[in-house]
């Protein structure tokens, strides 16, 4: 296996060229780095020498605070993680405790959950396209990303009330039924964004411009993926096949159809690729969600884990009590602890959940697949240009609130 | 969906290839073994970890060569005080498993694991910040997440959730 050596940048050490290295700080208010990531840089004329990230600057210590919630407080601060995956995040969370709880979730609640979730990664991917072709000086990209990224929020508003903090998903199920006329509005968009899809690929797939700055550039072999732990779309560009979705189904994935592009390139164009199919396969999984959602309630039957409706909880002694013990004291969970891994746009999103029988977590802690795929940044670039660091940012889909948690 | 009670027993859970690679090997490294939940869980001697990690990243039958998370537990007030926590996944087998060591409060002290998965660079150092768990053989530890001139580890828990005043 490949020996890695420590990145730790200092500056005049000596080059094969003789002259000495010189150290750049890049970040951690650089527009390329999307977000407060500060990279500092030991570089010799335009090449990278060494590569070191610095992060924590948007650290608010979420982990100890959940520590201090109650179970179903801590849905809304998993949303603030990974803040262009929402949805992804309160999946994973809810799904850990409902492992906990052993609760059984209703088909609707399964499949309106993988609906959102497949809408959730287009989001994200048309942001991180958005983002990542005008890095590179594809500015049209943008703008074209940026329209059916609008239309997407308003489904996560229609259904939620809110944009990005959405905390939809809830222990148990989901917040609330989608309003009348949601399914219709998805489809119209479902059929529809194919289309938009090619047209991406027609400004960028073949353009000359774009291929001399992806094709061949930041490489990171099959070997070195796994060693670094690199996950989604990042380790499926360098010949992993990996895909927890298929791997170990939650959810409900297993009743859904998809392809697993994977690509053997190990380059920033293999990763693109890798992402553009990815957005054909989520809107194929939309249109199927769309076509075998299932009717019944859409919350699980445990009436001291989830809240009464608001009928109910108006006119039934008992569900007011329901109601009041779970605001007050919320619920007890047996002890116990689970890991649950789910797929979010960036790789695989994990939670671990530590219950010690009480209303609160004793410990949650959050893989970030960001925090992982940070790691493969300096084998990147490193031997590669300063030019190219910018390509192999946005490549691997950095979100900064997912690795500062 | 009632929950199952956990098996604990060593014998019968040797069906799953890391416990029954790791007792081929040594069965005195492993201390104790849970499935709960449909995880297994198992409690690894501290001065093993390193080489247990080798071997089940080696193990022909199902290669746990991906790390896929290493954090920490706090006891306190508790001893052994805390839970070093490794979540390991085999990318050909697509199995899971979860290792834990147990360190005492007084010297949190492990081997590092990042000659065996250079990806634990970055998590020792997470763990060692927020902990203060010492890694011994790891090539950069310093703090990652909060300031280098920062008191304390904020998630052990006889820190206070608004910090020291």
């Amino acid at each position: 296996m490949t020996q890695f050596p420590t990145t730790v940048a200092e500056a005049g050490r000596e080059t094969t060229s003789g002259e000495r290295t010189l150290v750049l700080n890049m970040g951690p208010q650089h527009p390329s780095t999307h977000g407060v990531l500060r990279l500092v840089l030991e570089i010799d004329g335009e090449t990278v020498v060494r590569l070191k990230p610095v992060i924590g600057y948007l650290h608010t210590g979420i982990e100890k605070t959940c520590e201090a919630k109650f179970y179903q407080q801590v849905v809304p601060l998993t949303d603030r993680i990974d803040y262009l995956c929402p949805m992804t995040n309160n999946l994973a969370y809810c799904l850990a405790v409902e492992k906990l709880l052993g609760l059984e979730i209703p088909p609707k609640a399964q499949w309106m959950r993988v609906l959102m979730n497949e809408l959730t990664r287009i989001n994200s991917h048309l942001v991180w396209l958005g983002t990542h072709a005008m890095d590179l000086g594809a500015f049209t990209v943008f703008l074209y990303c940026f329209r059916e990224r609008e239309d997407v929020l308003r489904f996560f508003e229609m259904v939620s009330g809110q944009r990005m903090m959405t905390s939809y998903f809830r222990i148990g199920g989901l917040a609330l039924e989608p309003p009348l006329g949601f399914f219709e509005k998805v489809k119209k968009f479902a059929d529809r964004f194919p289309g938009n899809v090619d047209e991406y690929e027609g400004l960028l797939t073949g353009n000359p411009i774009f291929m001399m700055r992806t094709k061949g550039v930041a490489r990171l072999s099959t070997e070195d993926a796994i060693a670094l732990g690199a996950c989604g779309p990042t380790a499926r560009g360098s010949g992993v096949d990996i895909d927890l979705r298929r791997d170990a189904p939650y959810s409900g994935y297993e009743n859904f159809k998809f392809k697993v592009p994977v690509r053997t390139e190990c380059d920033v164009f293999a990763r693109y690729l890798c992402r553009v199919e990815e957005l054909r396969e989520s809107i194929g999984m939309v249109q199927q969600a769309l076509a075998g959602m299932p009717e019944g309630p859409i919350k699980a039957d445990a009436p001291k884990v989830v809240l009464p409706d608001r009928e109910k909880m108006k006119t039934q002694m008992e569900a007011l009590i329901h109601h009041f013990k779970i605001i007050t004291e919320g619920f007890a969970v047996p002890a116990g602890e689970v890991y649950q891994a789910v797929e979010s746009p960036r790789g695989e999103m994990g939670y671990y959940v530590v219950s010690d029988g009480t209303a609160k977590p004793y410990r949650v802690h959050m893989r970030g697949p960001s925090f992982a795929n940070l790691q493969t940044l300096a084998k990147m670039c490193e031997g590669g240009l300063i030019a190219d660091v910018v390509a192999a940012i946005g490549s691997i889909d950095v979100v900064l609130g997912d690795i500062d948690r | 969906m009632a929950l199952a009670p956990p098996i604990t027993a060593i014998e019968a859970l040797q069906a799953h290839p890391a416990l029954g690679r790791l007792v081929e090997w040594n069965a005195a490294v492993v201390e104790a073994v849970k499935f709960d939940r449909d995880e297994l869980t198992i409690w690894i001697a501290k001065e093993t970890i390193r080489e247990v990690c080798a071997i089940l990243r080696d193990s022909a039958a199902c290669p746990f060569n991906y790390l896929a998370d290493l954090t920490c537990v706090d006891w306190y007030p508790s001893e052994p005080r805390f839970e070093v926590v490794y979540h390991l996944l085999s990318i050909p087998a697509k199995e899971r498993v979860r290792l834990k060591a147990r360190l005492d409060g007084s010297s949190p002290v492990i081997e590092s694991v990042t000659s065996v998965w250079p990806s634990a660079n970055h998590y020792e150092r997470e763990v060692f910040d927020l902990f203060g768990v010492r890694f011994t053989g790891h090539p950069n530890l310093e703090r990652i997440l909060l300031p280098d001139d920062w008191e304390g580890h904020p998630l052990r828990k006889d820190y206070p959730v608004e910090g020291y005043r």
